[in-house]
């Protein structure tokens, strides 16, 4: 199957929906690891929105973005709660561990604020973190 | 055949709980995955017959079948953090297995529910606003009113939707209601739906919560057949903090940008696609099926002190020695919950400050650790309960720098509407950063504003006082209205972090 295949596929999947807009993107963007302004011009066309109005919305929300990042991402929890435990401390281990190989991102809370400092890979979470942990953590991704 | 049970919920799958079942299961034993007790600090927990151990990890797995091993707790349900404790949302937690229809119905599943449609709505309505329960989510608006209001309002649909945008540091309570007990939230949902006559239900959650979204596609699958003819649908965020407010959620579900919008209207009478919509937190949806059910209302109106009725699931969190679920009635205090319960600190360091509410909640110093948990007590005190998140800090904790991080919280998820917080938060951050610096910040060369004298450094504490002022009394929703608690509380109770 094709991109635009791929795209149209998703589209019809959730044509006709009420509020189709946000659950359509996440397919977007978990298939093309980004919405790209073509994707976003189709999905307009098909919801019968405007360019802008898609594009908004893609701007807007922290899960969507315009390129796609092939490396692996890791979410390390920098909210209070792990702040209290000390995730500060470990955003350079996590940072040298990764290198250019990794992707290092913060997220803001997973729910794991009792066992912290947490992280995210994939659907997988972590938790009582330490460096060595993080970084073994990081290698593996 | 030895039958031995542990948690799948996120902390106990982040804690290793996958790998601890695995080796029970390659020794032989029957695995049963339940919800979680919220004792997480001893997370992955093993029960056997009752007995716990914890915290395991798959070496310990010969000894604890051998009957000798240092991890054993003892009889979990006597375990002193859990006797403390008066669980009626949580009555299921680390009892029943989360996905299991037979565990809810021989638990009192669906009792509620059952009960409430062999009522008017109206009489529904009567018992909930009897019970006293109000909104979970922060607000503490009655729930029982906020329906009568959908009920009243003319429309031809009507839509309960269940707010589990959980995106406070320090709360994990909706979580574990998703991951440990689904269908009592489908139930609390169910019930909503009939007394203010939706026929649609949505649940709404965050996407770092992929384990409660899986769970809660699964139980409304299972479930069916029990809400029928109510459909439920889970809608996933996309990593907006802001659309855990009410107004900015329904625009997320519409398909907008998370933005929100001025009230009035209120959502109960113009929601989601302009409908009469019941907007609640998932911890008052969750608690519904108990009241509904015989003699729930008495029992809950029993409970708590002054106008905050009931129980309360209060999540211990930060850096504290026994953290996870607490739910008890209102009024207990803040000692008797970080000392008492939480047993201090991990490492025994000092507390410094607990922030009580998310991000949006004031830091309050031990010495004010009298205060009752209390929607109003914490009111009077310019503080907020809030989802009933409490973080500890130790003594290391920088309080200008929490502050600073208040305020940058606040600008990178302000949704942008509103002027004082979408600039104000910015203009917070600068002047925390003057205030934190050790020399004066130059202006930057070429600045044409720079014909402005920076204010000097004691100025700024004046000035950042004035600027929560006005974004306290000038933002459209809590998120730039509540940025000032931990600001203000900050700077008010630790004047030395700021260099005062």
């Amino acid at each position: 199957m094709n991109d635009a295949t791929r795209l149209d596929a998703i589209i019809a999947a959730h044509a006709g929906r009420e509020g189709a807009l946000l659950p359509l993107l996440h397919d977007v963007q978990a298939v093309f690891g980004c919405i790209a302004p073509a994707a976003e011009a189709a999905v307009a066309a098909a919801l019968n929105l405007s360019r802008a109005e898609v594009h908004g919305v893609v701007s807007f929300y922290h899960d969507f973005t315009a390129q796609a990042d092939p490396r692996p991402c890791l979410q390390l929890c920098r909210a209070e709660a792990c702040q209290a435990r000390g995730a500060e401390a470990l955003v350079a281990v996590a940072e040298a561990a990764a290198g250019d190989r990794v992707r290092i991102a913060a997220v803001f809370c997973l729910g794991l604020c009792s066992v912290g400092p947490a992280a995210r890979l994939g659907d997988a979470v972590h938790a009582r973190l330490d460096a060595a942990a993080l970084a073994a953590l990081v290698d593996a991704a | 055949m030895t039958t031995i049970r542990i948690s799948d919920d996120a902390v106990a799958l982040a804690c290793g709980a996958d790998a601890v079942a695995d080796a029970f299961a390659a020794a032989g034993c029957t695995v049963e995955r339940v919800s979680s007790w919220g004792m997480h600090w001893l997370e992955p927990l093993v029960e056997i017959a009752g007995q716990g151990f914890g915290p395991a990890i798959p070496a310990d797995v010969p000894a604890i079948l051998a009957g000798r091993s240092d991890k054993a707790i003892g009889p979990i349900a006597a375990h002193p953090f859990l006797a403390r404790q008066q669980r009626l949302t949580f009555a299921r937690a680390g009892r029943t297995r989360p996905l299991s229809l037979a565990d809810y119905a021989a638990t009192g599943g669906w009792a509620g529910l059952r009960r409430a449609r062999s009522l008017p709505p109206e009489d529904v309505i009567a018992e909930v606003i009897e019970s006293g329960l109000r909104g979970r989510g922060g607000a503490g608006f009655p729930t029982g009113i906020k329906w009568r209001t959908v009920l009243a309002a003319p429309g031809a649909r009507k839509f309960v939707v269940c707010n589990a945008d959980e995106g406070d540091s320090g709360t994990f309570a909706d979580r574990m209601i998703m991951e440990g007990d689904p269908f009592a939230l489908l139930e609390g949902i169910a019930i909503a739906a009939h007394a203010v006559g939706a026929a649609q239900g949505y649940v709404y959650i965050r996407s770092e919560y992929p384990h409660a979204v899986a769970k809660m596609r699964a139980a409304i699958a299972l479930a069916a057949a029990e809400i029928a003819p109510l459909a439920i649908e889970v809608r996933v965020g996309a990593g907006a903090y802001v659309c855990g407010e009410e107004t900015a959620l329904l625009n997320s579900i519409e398909g907008r940008r998370g933005i929100v919008r001025a009230k009035p209207p209120l959502p109960a009478v113009a929601g989601l696609f302009g409908c009469p919509t019941v907007v609640n937190n998932v911890l008052t949806l969750a608690a519904v099926p108990h009241l509904l059910a015989e003699g729930g209302v008495a029992e809950y109106a029993r409970l708590g002190i002054d106008r905050s009725r009931g129980t309360t699931a209060i999540q211990l969190a930060g850096a504290i020695r026994h953290g996870g679920l607490f739910e008890t009635g209102f009024g207990i205090t803040l000692r008797e919950l970080v000392e008492d319960i939480g047993g201090g600190t991990p490492g025994g360091r000092p507390v410094k400050a607990v922030q009580v509410g998310g991000p949006l909640g004031a830091y309050i110093p031990p010495a004010r650790f009298d205060l009752p948990f209390d929607y109003e007590a914490f009111a009077a005190a310019d503080a907020l309960i809030g989802h009933g998140g409490i973080v500890v800090f130790d003594d290391s904790a920088d309080m200008a720098a929490l502050a600073r991080f208040a305020m940058a919280f606040c600008a990178a998820e302000s949704c942008g509407k509103c002027t004082p917080c979408r600039i104000g938060a910015t203009r917070g951050v600068e002047i925390l950063d003057r205030m934190r610096a050790k020399a004066p910040v130059p202006v930057p060369a070429g600045d044409e504003d720079a014909t402005i004298t920076p204010p000097k450094r004691d100025e700024n504490g004046a000035l950042l006082e004035e600027l929560c002022d006005l974004m306290r009394s000038a933002s459209l929703c809590a998120l730039g209205g509540f940025t000032p608690y931990p600001v203000l509380s900050a700077l008010r109770h630790w004047p030395g972090d700021f260099g005062r």
